[in-house]
């Protein structure tokens, strides 16, 4: 079933063709990782897909319905989950914490002054971050975990409203690279084990070419290649533009 | 050239480096390797002057510099590229050179913007590029040409190669070994061990801000052991 | 109106706009390179003003303006040295809070030196006469002006562009730790752009001799001008500042040529509104960039201890039974500590937890007060009814201004806040069919069963010990929670679907509600009201009170607030010049304590 399907989208920035005519779908279940040189396009599309930018023409599709138009939060009520390249938790909260402010949304509780935030939804939180293997971390504040679980603390957030689509941009980028393959697996696993799609835009070639069902290759704003990694890798332009000595 | 002795340095409460030593020479390329958080840029930090040092000491060229301020290291010769670029954004490319220019330096190469342009065709091509203009490579290119533009007899760089295309690495690697037949010493941290391979003489791996393993390029690359337990390959 | 007034008043609008320029400029120049937002600015102006009509009268009105505009740039340079230097690592708030103290201390040395009133400038030699525009004579000097601000801007624009000092400038305003690694000396950078941005101030100052006399209250309301020309036109944009002076200067001139000069303020609202939902970072801005190395985590919001909530109780108690062992004058300035720590909670509600520092907090107390006073005065109703309802012209007030405000953060929002501050204050002054102006409302006393002394002590109490429970309850609660989540950071709780900006709408509004209660409270235990308690240092007060006390703990507004009252209250009974010593305390205090005395406190008992 396709989850996302987005069609010739394209945007231009002050006369710079940023993304043109870029067409792609995901399945559920499926891994789509989006990969290109510096200034190919890649965060741009991504942007696109999550709201943070308007295009200029194209059309993104969730699910059958359009989700131009939507401010970012709007999207993530229709069911789009998302991590940032840079970890965005709140710092001053408790793991735990973190994973009930994201139950505490999608129930739509956000406006209760009185009851007490604390005791609402702990055990869906502390089942969620039992399946990205944080829950015995629960108690601590965000602000002093090491990098690959806040990453895991993320997962968990951007798990916790059931998503059928799932952005990551660059979600190993400041990882070990032991503990990328980890991350990728895990969220790998978890998506496959329910159905969800994810998009990804990723820097480190060992993970997309061991993580992704599928790679979509942008280079100067278009898509030159989308295929099954095998595909990628042998592809002549994909070699030439981007992935050089690599492949 | 460059010499580090038992330095300490963190932030706030968190000590990240703990008496780590090292050391580089005129035309070397050393190599700072480790994992994420290992305190490989907070090494470069604290040298810079950027981060306080809290013990030891660091001598550029015999003199101690551990508490000067980083312009008054800068002003010494010691150059720092950051790991995240920092291009002047709203300067075009020559302004951009502009701020790092300083006087010509005995015993150290004297670089021009038209000597830079050789050695960086791109820039050439876009002196009057604002900085947010350019693609990520591009801006690897100008920080690294801003840097020499203070004609600097070392220089620090931090992660040379992080989230560049492969094409571009390659191009980065040939950089730096032309920067090192100038005769600068070149200290740098990597990730990419590949990368570093490429291009360094010497390593030294750090873990939790300690040094954990010292020697050449070539005799890492036989130790599978120090390889398989700080670096993860 | 005809063609031919249309024209001059467009003109006297130019001619205003060039000192307006001036002042933003530096304003915008400073901002940029320090990242410190001088409040001070107008005081640097009013300073300017003072000097040369002092040194016009020896020297005539020519030497007087170079004269004054240097004297302004060194005393500029020594501050920079002697004070900003030492506090550029410090959090944002606390060097807004230190350049106010400058304000402080700078108007009572101007009362110090020159005296309470007014000064009048000499004319211009030269440009004292006037030439015939379209039938109606206009003055010279006006003309000089008009041609005076475009020169100035190009002589700013040759000097950031065309030298190298001009170029490390721009750097610096962008990254100025990286410019320091590329060797660039930023100290005396710095100081070089304050003197230039104080030689600025200081001529603007010095230019407008002619025009008005010197007074002790421009300093306030220039930098309040200041700031709206510089949202307005995009902080950092020295064309912005242009083209925001030139707007904002031809609305003053044209509503005051039309003989609506109170209609000014409004005007100049509604076009700052405009701007501010079309632009939201000004005309000429861009979005900053989020703050490089930005300070650590903000500390978690623990669960208080039932030992922590008995102590609480137990002070609740403490405080009940203070009449019974003390009446007069312990009872009246209990009663004001009980009124300012509501208005010191209610502010750091929003400042704490939510993030939104803002510097006119007074506005709402003041509106919650007048909204008390007219309801009984001009509307009739009974005390009970007065006190009750007042407080809600406060909450609307913070839902009108609270709804643009909550569309900026850090530094643009404490700038708009101040603004907004400042146009409710002039609103009262200037209205004095309705508010009484200048003089304010008299005669607002308790109703009899209230009017002892320890009758309306405990009203204060049950009320002030009320709100706060409610305020901080409210921060445990999913809404609470949810504030701190956009304020620890925005992008994931958008992610999350939090609707941020709504809900600190609602925070703000909810704030402006509690301090209308506290300045209601304020205004029966007087039985007068005057504009003073919307006024901008009244603002102040609640900040050094949060910030005094420790903005990171949920009881620092309490002993701030306690404190600060008793200070204010044995300082300003005892010294005339009372507002140079809470200046210089403020400094101290900023200089040595950081964090707060609550968060030295603690430190030292970790320690």
């Amino acid at each position: 079933m396709t989850v996302l399907a987005v069609r010739a989208l394209s945007k231009a920035f002050g006369g710079v063709q940023a993304v043109r005519q870029v067409s792609f779908t995901i399945a559920a279940g499926e891994l789509l990782a989006l990969i290109g040189p510096n200034g190919a396009g890649k965060t741009t599309c991504f942007n696109l897909v999550n709201g943070q930018l308007p295009p200029d023409a194209g059309e993104v599709e969730f699910l059958g319905e359009s989700l131009l138009g939507l401010a970012p939060r709007k999207i993530w009520r229709r069911g789009v989950g998302r991590t940032f390249q840079i970890t965005a938790t709140f710092a001053s909260m408790t793991v735990r914490e973190n994973v009930q402010m994201a139950l505490l949304s999608h129930h739509r509780r956000l406006a209760s002054v009185f009851s007490l935030a604390r005791r609402q939804h702990v055990d869906e939180a502390d089942a969620l971050l039992a399946r990205v293997h944080m829950r015995d971390q629960a108690d601590r504040p965000c602000a002093v975990l090491a990098y690959g679980d806040l990453k895991r603390v993320e997962l968990a957030v951007a798990l916790a409203h059931q998503p059928r689509l799932l952005l990551m941009d660059e979600p190993t980028a400041g990882m070990a690279p032991a503990e990328r393959s980890d991350l990728m697996q895990l969220a790998a696993d978890l998506a496959r084990g329910s159905g969800i799609a994810v998009l990804f835009t990723e820097h480190d070639m060992d993970v997309v070419f061991r993580h992704a069902d599928r790679i979509a290759v942008l280079s100067g704003g278009e898509l030159i290649a989308n295929g099954s990694p095998q595909e990628v890798r042998a592809d002549a332009a994909v070699r030439e533009v981007y992935l050089g000595s690599y492949a | 050239m460059l010499e580090l002795r038992a330095l300490s340095a963190g932030y706030g409460r968190a000590q990240i480096l703990f008496e780590l030593s090292l050391e580089a020479k005129p035309g070397e390329v050393v190599v700072l390797l480790g994992r994420n958080g290992a305190g490989k840029s907070t090494t470069l930090k604290t040298v810079m002057g950027l981060l306080r040092t809290r013990a030891g000491e660091v001598r550029f060229d015999g003199q101690r510099i551990d508490r000067l301020p980083p312009y008054r290291i800068a002003r010494l010769g010691l150059g720092y590229v950051p790991e995240d670029r920092r291009i002047f954004t709203d300067l075009s490319v020559m302004e951009n050179l502009e701020v790092g220019r300083q006087e010509p330096r005995a015993g150290a190469p004297h670089w021009t913007p038209e000597r830079l342009f050789a050695l960086f065709p791109n820039l050439g091509r876009m002196p009057e590029r604002l900085g947010g203009r350019m693609s990520g490579g591009e801006q690897q290119m100008l920080t690294i040409a801003r840097t020499l533009m203070g004609n600097p007899r070392a220089v620090l760089l931090d992660e040379p190669s992080e989230g560049l295309a492969p094409v571009i690495v390659d191009q980065m690697a040939q950089t730096i070994l032309a920067l090192k037949k100038e005769g600068l010493c070149v200290l740098l941290c990597e990730q990419n061990l590949r990368f570093a391979h490429l291009v360094g003489d010497r390593a030294y791996v750090v873990e939790k801000g300690h040094v954990r393993y010292a020697g050449t390029m070539a005799e890492l690359e036989k130790n599978d052991a120090v390889r398989e337990q700080y670096l993860s390959v | 109106m005809t063609y031919s007034s249309v024209l001059i008043q467009f003109l006297n609008g130019l001619a205003g706009a060039s000192t307006l320029f001036l002042v933003a400029a530096g304003l915008s120049l400073i901002f940029g390179v320090t990242r410190i937002i001088n409040f001070a600015h107008g005081s640097l102006y009013m300073l300017g003003m003072y000097v040369a009509v002092w040194a016009a009268e020896p020297l005539g009105f020519w030497w007087s303006v170079p004269i004054a505009a240097l004297a302004v740039a060194v005393f500029g340079a020594g501050v920079e040295i002697a004070l900003l230097r030492r506090i550029y690592g410090a959090p944002e708030l606390l060097q807004l809070l230190a350049t106010f103290a400058l304000v402080l201390i700078v108007k009572d040395f101007t009362l110090w030196q020159w005296g309470p009133e007014d000064m009048l400038g000499p004319r211009a030699p030269g440009f004292s006469g006037a030439v015939e525009i379209a039938g109606r004579p206009f003055p010279e000097y006006e003309l000089f002006l008009i041609g005076f601000g475009p020169l100035v801007l190009g002589a700013l624009w040759l000097l950031l562009t065309r030298t190298r000092w001009g170029t490390l400038v721009r750097a610096a305003t962008q990254d100025r730790e990286m410019a320091g690694a590329l060797g660039v000396n930023q100290k005396w950078l710095f100081t070089g752009v304050f003197a230039l941005g104080a030689l600025l101030a200081g001529l603007g100052g010095a230019l407008q001799i002619p025009r008005e006399p010197a007074t002790l209250l421009i300093d306030l309301s220039v930098v309040s001008d200041a700031f709206v020309v510089v949202v307005v036109g995009g902080l950092g944009s020295i064309g912005g500042a242009f083209v925001a002076a030139l707007l904002i200067a031809e609305i003053k001139a044209f509503c005051i040529g039309l003989g609506f000069s109170q209609l000014t303020l409004v005007v100049e609202f509604i076009v700052m509104a405009v701007v501010l939902v079309l632009r939201p970072w000004g005309l000429l801005g861009r979005v900053p960039a989020p703050a490089r190395g930005a300070g650590g985590a903000e500390p978690p919001l623990e669960a208080p201890s039932p030992a922590a909530i008995g102590a609480l109780l137990a002070l609740c108690g403490a405080l009940a039974l203070v009449p019974a062992l003390s009446a007069g004058y312990t009872l009246v300035l209990l009663t004001d500590v009980l009124v300012f720590a509501l208005f010191a909670v209610s502010l750091h509600f929003i400042m704490g937890p939510a993030g939104l520092h803002s510097f006119g907090h007074a506005a709402y107390f003041g509106l919650g007060a007048y909204g008390a006073g007219l309801l009984l005065v001009r509307g009739g109703l009974p005390m009970e009814l007065s006190l009750l309802l007042g407080p809600l012209a406060g909450g609307l007030g913070a839902v009108l201004f609270g709804w643009f405000c909550v569309r900026l953060s850090g530094v643009y929002l404490a700038m708009l806040t101040l603004a907004f501050a400042q146009i409710a204050w002039s609103v009262v002054f200037q209205w004095d069919a309705f508010t009484g102006g200048s003089n304010g409302l008299i005669g607002i006393w308790p109703a009899p069963w209230l009017s002892s002394k320890t009758a309306y002590y405990y009203v204060t109490l049950a009320l002030s010990a009320g709100g706060v429970a409610l305020l901080w309850r409210a921060l445990y609660s999913p809404f609470g929670y949810a504030l701190r989540a956009g304020r620890d950071s925005p992008l994931r709780a958008d992610a999350i679907g939090i609707d941020v900006r709504g809900l600190q709408w609602a925070a703000f509004s909810l704030a402006g509600l509690f301090a209308g209660v506290a300045g209601a409270l304020y205004a029966f235990s007087k039985g007068s009201i005057s504009p003073e308690s919307l006024s901008v240092p009244r603002s102040v007060d609640g900040l050094v009170m949060v910030l005094l006390g420790g903005i990171q703990t949920l009881t620092g507004p309490l002993w701030g607030a306690a404190l600060f009252t008793w200070l204010q209250d044995a300082v300003a009974r005892g010294i005339d010049y009372w507002r140079a010593v809470i200046g210089g305390v403020v400094l101290l205090l900023v200089l040595a304590f950081p964090q707060g005395l609550t968060g030295f406190l603690r430190r030292r008992s970790a320690a």
